[in-house]
């Protein structure tokens, strides 16, 4: 700093350890509970020696959350959202930056007027959607007298309701997450950025408006790209509130979801040391991603957010 | 805005904007209008017939004390979200800001909370705090001379999901604060320095005004997570209870509207939520204006 303050100094790095001790508590306490036999586990305090059960505790809750199944559920539905999102923000971005049509305003102010809506505050309506995305369409077809046309056409009768259920499948776990007004709204500030005289060399070299993003734009995107693969990873991995609606078989749920069978309730083992073991096993895979592209995670975070 | 050079296409533009479009009236418009739409009518359970009823639901809503006893839950639990992950996360960016060396190790070991799942900070907690096996619980058992005991008390339920929320949010915070403290000129601490102004001086006077940005930004994505991202941990550990002590507005949507079937009364709750999420995101932006004209 600017000035020499040795005791200013200690007290900061005191406290900085103290800190990172109070927020790493948590899961340094999980882990040396992961590790002990459940004896040890429900002595009062925990002793805070590490046992020789790790492997057998993970192996237990692996098997009896059937965490297999789950995680990788949760791995498709992350995977799912941040790819579906990141695209069809990206082409919409695109489609509304570099073009000039009639629609473009009104097509940009419906996308934005969603930010920050969280399914959260329309769950009932967006689950009964889910269960039957094609309910909409149905006083249509009524009205254009469909089934006596299609009866009429091929002389049976014939009574087709629209029906599609999202319900226990990933397309609903994944569809309904997928448009995000801030990741459009991301894209479209970094294509305002990008310098004019890029777009007016390629058309001037004959470039299609798809070679443009092809060769142009995506490459300029990758960071901004890697930084929203991080976030929304998170992000789809530890939604909870949609997973918990439209899933109601167990071979589709989420693993964030399926660990609450694993907490011991009143009545039975207080089996802590299998139920931590398995939410250290479940928070693992999105607390990598987060941890190996660190760089572009803090970036995507501060920038998303401006 | 748009480019000065652009491109110019009949189908192309809307193709692209298709997919986005169509997403976004599946599952924003539409749904947000039969939830109006809903909130205005009184059904049975099996939603079989209903009867337009105008502002009933609002007006059962607001008259009851179930409700306005989770509104009072919801603003107690978001406040002391808010003020407690953002002192820790201010606290610990600030030290960890004059740790010059140590910044880049101390961040990774502070990030890495922001990926653990809200239900999985819940779990973790309500182990810490448990009141047979919790370490956390013993010490305060200890300590403080109370019965601890987050299953039958509202107000120790209360705690133990304010500090599992809390926790879970002061990486997020700290990654804003350090962004913050870093962009602040080094030249105007060394001038304060120089005019012989302590550092906590200088960090009242000049930092902390300087922060205010940030500072205002974060308290809206506190309130904002803590208001509905924080379902999760409810629904792990207390499920609104003991006796709706924790029974937040969000998971009284979710309470009423798929475990009580009132679905007139939930959509309603639902409208009110959005309004309130409207009304924020309209304050932020207007904030985020003056934010600009104030850098120049």
């Amino acid at each position: 700093m600017v000035e020499k303050t040795p005791l200013l100094d200690l007290f900061t790095y005191l406290f900085l350890i103290l800190g990172i001790f109070i927020v790493g508590f948590p899961i340094i306490y999980s882990l040396i509970a992961a590790t002990l036999p459940l004896e040890e586990v429900s002595k009062v305090p925990m002793p805070l020696v590490p046992g020789n059960q790790f492997m057998v505790n993970m192996t237990e809750a692996w098997t009896r959350g059937d965490l297999a199944t789950q995680i990788f559920n949760s791995i498709v539905m992350a995977t799912g959202i941040t790819v579906g999102k990141i695209t069809v923000s990206m082409i919409g971005a695109f489609s509304i930056v570099y073009f000039d049509y009639r629609f473009r305003a009104v097509a940009f102010a419906s996308v934005f007027c969603t930010l920050m809506l969280p399914v959260e505050v329309r769950i009932l309506p967006t689950y009964e959607m889910a269960a039957n995305v094609l309910g909409p369409l149905q006083p249509v077809w009524e009205y254009l007298h469909m089934n006596d046309f299609l009866s009429w056409f091929s002389g049976h009768d014939i009574d087709i309701s629209l029906n599609w259920s999202l319900l226990d499948s990933y397309t609903g776990l994944t569809l309904p997450l997928i448009a995000s007004a801030t990741c459009t709204f991301l894209f479209r500030q970094f294509f305002l950025t990008v310098p004019e005289e890029l777009c007016e060399a390629a058309k001037m070299d004959g470039a299609s408006p798809m070679t443009f993003f092809r060769k142009i734009l995506f490459p300029l995107s990758k960071t901004n790209i890697a930084a929203l693969v991080v976030i929304e990873f998170v992000y789809g991995y530890n939604q909870y509130l949609w997973p918990l609606l439209v899933t109601t078989n167990p071979k589709m749920t989420t693993a964030v979801i399926g660990l609450q069978n694993l907490i011991p309730m009143a009545d039975d083992l207080p089996e802590w040391n299998v139920a931590l073991g398995g939410a250290l096993l479940v928070m693992l895979p999105p607390v990598l991603v987060v941890l190996l592209m660190q760089r572009w995670f803090v970036k995507g975070l501060i920038e998303k957010e401006k | 805005m748009i480019k000065r050079a652009f491109f110019k296409s009949k189908f192309l533009p809307y193709l692209l904007i298709l997919p986005q479009i169509v997403i976004t009236l599946t599952f924003f418009y539409w749904p947000a209008l039969q939830g109006i739409i809903q909130s205005t009518l009184l059904s049975d359970p099996f939603g079989r017939q209903s009867k337009f009823v105008w502002f009933y639901n609002y007006i059962a809503l607001f008259t009851d004390p179930l409700y306005l006893k989770s509104i009072f839950t919801t603003l107690v639990f978001s406040l002391a979200v808010a003020a407690v992950s953002l002192f820790f996360g201010l606290f610990i960016a600030t030290m960890a800001n004059r740790a010059l060396q140590a910044t880049a190790v101390v961040r990774t070991m502070l990030i890495w909370p922001y990926a653990v799942a809200p239900a999985i900070s819940g779990i973790m907690w309500l182990f810490l705090l448990h009141p047979s096996y919790g370490v956390v619980a013993l010490g305060i058992k200890k300590w403080f001379g109370v019965n601890w005991n987050p299953v039958l008390n509202g107000t120790d339920a209360m705690v133990m999901i304010i500090m599992a929320s809390a926790w879970k949010q002061i990486s997020y915070n700290f990654v804003f604060f350090m962004a913050g403290l870093q962009a602040i000129p080094k030249s105007l601490i060394e001038a304060a320095a120089m005019d012989g102004a302590s550092p906590f001086r200088r960090f009242v006077t000049i930092t902390l005004p300087l922060l205010s940005p940030t500072f205002f930004f974060l308290s809206v994505m506190n309130i904002i997570y803590s208001f509905f991202e924080t379902f999760g941990i409810i629904h792990t550990i207390t499920q609104g209870g003991p006796g709706g002590a924790t029974n937040i507005l969000v998971y009284k949507v979710y309470q009423d509207g798929f475990v009580g079937l009132n679905l007139g009364s939930s959509a309603a709750q639902s409208v009110v939520l959005m309004s309130l999420i409207i009304l924020i995101t309209a304050l932020q932006f207007k904030f985020v204006e003056k934010k600009v004209q104030y850098t120049g």
